[in-house]
């Protein structure tokens, strides 16, 4: 009722069929969370109550997703659909509408969150029964999805600004989901603050964009764009960069990723939904989002693809030495944006939204299998009240025997992630690389790139067997008590677990190449939406021998990695976490992640507090502005201080007459 | 409700009433019995609130004009004149301090248990005292107003305020009044000057604003006499130091008017006359350098400050000097959204800070300590306190969809192009405005709940939350849906805007695409 209300203030009609619906895809969530929230003050024990709302929503939602997505299939515009909600911030020349887009990408993108999201909510049920506070976090969940699908739908910047800080907002909120361990509480406020660090770049990237092209509609800035902004001019390369520097922080790239590893202080299927599938892709999605900015903007573009390559191969080194299993996966997750970043700085558009969608699936399948094994094990170590690390791969080995279901999906995962076929992972990543070496031969630094890819890929085989085989495989470092009470998750966590294996399996279907048979069906689909920046910033993708060449290359180098992980890791015993030595030498380093987090705590952090403190605060304002200022006014103080007691003489009275007479001589010049 | 408004007159005689209500309420307040204080004053600040309400449909923002303006002589020898108007401008801040003040009765309920009758009346007085601030439209008249509110918000915090109130008191006291008197010598002088010229000696505003410009030589000695009043309330880095002290030692009432309201009258100062009667001085090179040098220090420092305070009163105060920074910021690029956006920082801002303040005291009466180091894990024993400190604290943080979001955008999007040093500097704020309010709310409501006196603790009362309740309306609405009040404003911003086009002009002006009536 308000909504049609405000909704017949707007100017633009309402697209027709299920597009005009799509403000229910948020809408539903969004009322989850309110319920969900409500439920958590008043009535935090009705369990059921939430799970039926909490999972309801989103799989509303995604029927939502599903019709709006039959409508354009059907029917594919050839401009997106803006559906006009209400007129925001009308302010002079700028009159900002929260308006949403519908579009193939948007559509896709769409779809990724409900679907996957509901899979991942589901699994929730299971995974977070016993928690107290089990309304608390579906409340946020829900909220997390409202906010994911504002910015993917935003149709203009600020509205999926609105989004951007939305879903960090929740992130923040479910890190620290366990907010009485501090740890995890500092980690939910370094995810939020270096994620504002981003978010800075995303402002100023704003207001340039309005200045030279007075629009923040992305209809409009890809239509201007190419006619106002001079291609590869500082203006368009400003904007570009600054748009990059949220990607980073959003999308956990160097440098600003070290709030990722940390975040995994979060319940788990948190890590599979926000810090896997969905939030951090999306700065992948901003640049494909704004990929006409990109493609005018050759130098942007190559630190795009640069920093991404570099972050593959950086994190995929880290995750060689950890011992933590949600930590291999947050690095494996920071090293995969990096090969999407890869893609979309090539100008692989595409190829970065194929990986996207085949990460989604098979991260998250990893990130649940992980929780279902840590699920076990702490159900076991809470039956013998033992106290060791239910997340270190040191304490756990040959988990085959009692987590049959997870070890097979999470083995398919892992053939995905490495890049076998025909496995999703396959498909996208070798897109992505073939891509980078085509445009290797019109511009040489993409070969670097585009070997720093290929050892990534080595290293991903390699930790993410080592995780396989650490976990599942070899002699069981279980204790005997513990064992006893292994046994896998129930099915309302295996189902969901099922279904992303299926989509593993089946993933790289969506965009089967020519070469295998396919027809690229999502290359087609989202082709009116980075037509313009194809146009500007051709691709050249190899063809007949070096493609495959590059295949069989890429497939040998995964199969390679494979072995490694799986022989090198078992050749010797491996011991529990308690009886184990420490790492020495480049081990060490690396277990370490290179002592990053320690120099920006050093260098940046613990500076800025105690300039604040000393210089600023008592040396400043204390020392400075009132003891030298003090000097002159203090002196002016004690007398008018001495003056003010004795007015002060602390009868009311006296004051009140005083000003009632004032008053009164006020009123009497007024009426006069 | 505009020809229900009409058909009683309600323009002729609201702003009037507005004054003297308040005033009018004070001898209830003193005649009856003690216990009926804070009822009566209730009572009063609430029809004051719901007669101000009408304003929002009354007043005819469309001209950028004043609107139900009237004038009469006071002090005809000397040119003084009752007189007073109302624009888009001064409304929004008419409605903001016409809210906060029941609000802060209710607040003070149970906090004030000495000399109830005497407190509600310093109330009741600062009330007509600041709206007289922002109606005033004759200058003699807006310097009474200025000094009227100056004597209660004293009082409030010498007698029932903290342990080291007197000294906060006075500071209050001298920074301000050595800013105001040196207004009032500007005031005298410029009235004098036009008179010498224009042969009519009169303190109407409109008749100093068309003819300031005979001051000649002597505008830039005017200007840093008005400018200095203004900085020092608002307060600009580096007249800041006066206001964390009284803040720390004002009751929560005081702590949030002042943060509320009473820094909006610097800001409103600049806005209606410190800029708009000098625009030569205000837009030199050198002012203008000057003030964006101060407001940037200010939006940083006092971020980095705030970041470091153990005591979250101070904190808070500290976070006002880095959001009123952008209000500085917004009224020199003087491009429409800057100055809009100033405004809505100034809306903004009244509605979090506020808010924050009401929430710091609500701790304190429970626990009598602000120290930060005394708290931690209320999440798990005051939930709902929890959840509106949230909300309050990321209003405040700036996130998008809450109300403190639309203001530092319009202000920096506006600015950007005029100064983009000075607001690519002023952005970062955005990050350290929430390092430091993550820092303190991860300290008071997360973490362990370590200390046994915060495991009794009481979540908030059906009284609190009443308190709370428009508030969280407030910063709700103003992030979703601001485009009414933007509406309301955005004639009176450009006209702002037109009357400092003027001889030299500002910058940014020129570059403005015209804007379309609505």
């Amino acid at each position: 009722m308000t909504l049609s209300l405000i909704q017949a203030a707007a100017d633009a009609p309402v697209p027709a069929g299920a597009v005009g619906w799509v403000w229910l895809a948020v809408a539903l969530p969004l009322v989850g969370f309110l319920i969900n929230g409500w439920l958590a003050l008043t009535r935090p024990a009705a369990k059921t109550a939430v799970s039926v709302i909490g999972a309801g929503v989103l799989v509303a939602a995604f029927a939502v997703a599903a019709a709006i997505f039959v409508q354009l299939r059907g029917h594919p515009p050839e401009a997106p659909l803006i559906v006009e909600l209400w007129r925001w911030i009308p302010s002079g020349g700028l009159d900002l509408r929260f308006s949403f887009q519908v579009d193939q990408l948007s559509t896709v993108m769409l779809l990724v969150v409900t679907g996957v999201g509901s899979l991942i909510h589901l699994f929730s049920i299971g995974y977070m029964r016993s928690d107290p506070g089990y309304a608390r976090y579906f409340a946020y969940l829900n909220l997390f999805v409202a906010f994911m699908l504002v910015l993917v739908l935003g149709a203009n910047l600020p509205v999926l600004f609105v989004g951007w800080e939305g879903v960090g907002l929740c992130s923040y909120l479910l890190i620290g989901f366990w907010f009485q361990d501090k740890a995890n509480a500092d980690a939910g406020k370094k995810a939020f603050l270096m994620n504002r660090i981003g978010d800075f770049g995303v402002l100023i990237a704003m207001f340039i964009i309005w200045w030279t092209l007075r629009s923040l509609d992305f209809v409009t800035i890809a239509e201007r764009a190419p006619l106002r902004l001079a291609a590869g001019g500082a203006g368009v390369t400003a904007i570009t960069l600054f748009l990059f520097l949220g990607c980073t922080g959003k999308s956990a790239q160097i440098p600003l990723y070290t709030w990722l590893p940390d975040a995994m202080a979060g319940p788990t299927p948190v890590s599979a939904l926000i810090h896997a599938a969905t939030m951090v892709t999306a700065g992948v999605y901003l640049v494909a989002r704004t990929s006409t900015l990109f493609a005018m903007a050759p130098v942007s573009s190559a630190l795009v693809a640069g920093v991404g390559a570099f972050t593959a191969l950086f994190a995929a080194s880290i995750g060689l030495r950890q011992y933590d299993i949600k930590r291999v996966l947050a690095y494996s997750t920071i090293s995969q944006l990096g090969y999407m970043f890869l893609a979309v700085g090539t100008g692989a558009y595409v190829a970065g939204v194929f990986h996207l969608i085949t990460h989604a699936f098979f991260k998250a399948l990893l990130f649940l299998g992980a929780g279902s094994v840590i699920h076990a094990l702490h159900h076991a170590y809470h039956a013998t009240h033992s106290h060791d690390d239910a997340q270190d791969m040191r304490n756990m080995g040959g988990l085959r025997r009692y987590l049959p279901w997870t070890f097979a999906l999470m083995l398919i995962a892992t053939l995905a992630i490495a890049g076998i076929p025909p496995f999703a992972g396959f498909f996208s990543k070798d897109e992505i690389l073939a891509a980078a070496f085509g445009r290797g031969e019109s511009q040489p630094i993409w070969f670097l790139f585009w070997g720093m890819g290929v050892l990534a890929a080595l290293m991903t085989a390699f930790y993410m067997m080592r995780l396989m085989a650490m976990t599942f495989l070899g002699e069981s470092r279980v204790g005997a008590k513990e064992r006893e009470h292994l046994h896998e998750a129930p099915w309302s966590m295996t189902g969901p677990l099922l279904g992303l294996g299926v989509l593993t399996v089946l993933g790289g279907l969506i965009n089967l190449p020519v070469f295998a048979g396919g027809h690229a069906a999502l290359e087609h689909w989202l082709e009116p939406v980075v037509a313009k920046a194809q146009d500007i910033m051709p691709l050249a993708m190899p063809h007949g021998q070096t493609e495959w060449l590059l295949i069989g290359g890429a497939v040998a180098i995964a199969v390679i990695g494979l072995l490694l992980g799986w022989k090198l890791t078992l050749a010797r015993p491996i011991l529990p976490a308690r009886e184990a030595p420490p790492d020495t030498g480049f081990s060490l380093v690396l277990f370490r992640k290179y002592y990053i987090d320690e120099l920006y705590d050093g260098l940046i952090v613990r500076p800025l507090v105690a300039i604040s403190r000393f210089v600023l605060w008592k040396g400043v304002d204390q020392g400075l502005i009132d003891g030298v200022g003090a000097n002159g006014s203090a002196a002016l103080a004690r007398g008018l201080g001495w003056v003010g007691s004795r007015l002060q003489s602390g009868q009311l009275g006296f004051y009140i007459v005083v000003f009632l007479i004032g008053a009164v001589w006020l009123l009497r010049a007024v009426a006069r | 409700m505009t020809q229900f408004l009409a058909s009683i007159g309600f323009d002729r005689w609201i702003l009037h009433v507005l004054l003297v209500l308040p005033l009018v309420g004070v001898i209830p307040v003193l005649l009856g019995p003690v216990a009926m204080a804070r009822r009566t004053a209730l009572f009063v600040t609430v029809v004051e609130f719901v007669l101000s309400a009408g304003l929002w449909w009354a007043v005819n923002t469309t001209p950028g004009t004043l609107q139900l303006t009237s004038s009469m002589a006071w002090i005809p020898a000397w040119g003084i004149s009752y007189a007073v108007g109302i624009d888009g401008i001064s409304l929004t801040m008419v409605l903001l301090t016409t809210l906060l003040m029941p609000l802060c009765v209710l607040g003070s309920w149970n906090y004030i248990t000495e000399r109830e009758r005497g407190y509600y009346v310093m109330l009741l007085t600062l009330l007509t005292g600041v709206l007289g601030v922002f109606l005033a439209t004759d200058l003699f008249l807006f310097y009474v107003f200025w000094e009227v509110m100056l004597i209660p918000m004293y009082f409030i915090i010498g007698m029932w305020g903290g342990k080291n109130r007197l000294y906060a008191a006075i500071k209050f006291f001298v920074f301000t009044m050595a800013g105001s008197l040196l207004m009032l010598v500007a005031i005298l002088a410029l009235a004098w000057a036009v008179a010498g010229r224009t042969g009519t000696l009169s303190f109407a505003y409109e008749h100093l604003l068309t003819n300031s410009h005979v001051v000649g030589g002597l505008a830039p000695w005017l200007f840093g006499a008005f400018a200095l009043a203004f900085a020092i309330k608002v307060p600009v880095f580096p007249f800041h130091t006066w206001l964390p002290d009284a803040h720390v030692e004002a009751p929560t009432a005081g702590s949030v008017l002042l943060a509320g309201v009473l820094l909006k009258l610097g800001t409103y100062g600049f806005l209606r006359y410190a800029v708009p009667f000098f625009p030569e001085v205000a837009a030199s090179p050198w002012v203008t350098n000057l003030v964006l040098l101060l407001a940037v220090i200010g939006i940083v420092y006092g971020a980095l400050v705030a970041m470091v305070q153990p005591d979250i009163k101070k904190l808070v105060a500290y976070s006002s000097v880095s959001h009123l920074g952008f209000v500085m910021l917004g009224i020199w690029a003087a491009t429409v959204q800057s100055i809009e956006g100033a405004i809505m920082v100034m809306i903004g801002h009244g509605l979090s800070t506020g808010a924050l303040f009401f929430l710091v005291g609500m701790l304190y009466e429970r626990r009598h300590t602000r120290d930060i180091s005394a708290y931690g894990g209320l999440a798990k024993v005051v939930p709902v306190f929890s959840l509106v400190f949230t909300v309050v604290a990321l209003s405040s943080v700036g996130l998008p969809g809450l109300n403190g979001f639309i203001g530092e955008f319009l202000v920096l999007l506006g600015s950007f192009r005029v100064h983009p040093w000075a607001t690519g500097i002023a952005t970062t704020g955005v990050i350290f405005a929430a390092a430091y309010l993550l820092w303190a709310l991860q300290r008071i409501i997360y973490n362990k709940l370590d200390k046994r006196e915060n495991e009794s603790l009481t979540d908030l009362s059906a009284r609190e939350l009443v308190v709370m309740g428009p508030l969280l309306l407030g910063i709700l609405w103003m992030g979703l849906y601001p485009a009414p009040i933007l509406r309301r404003i955005e004639p009176a911003a450009v006209r702002y805007i037109e009357t400092l086009r003027g001889p030299l002009g500002f910058q940014g002006v020129s570059q403005q695409t015209p804007v379309v009536p609505r």
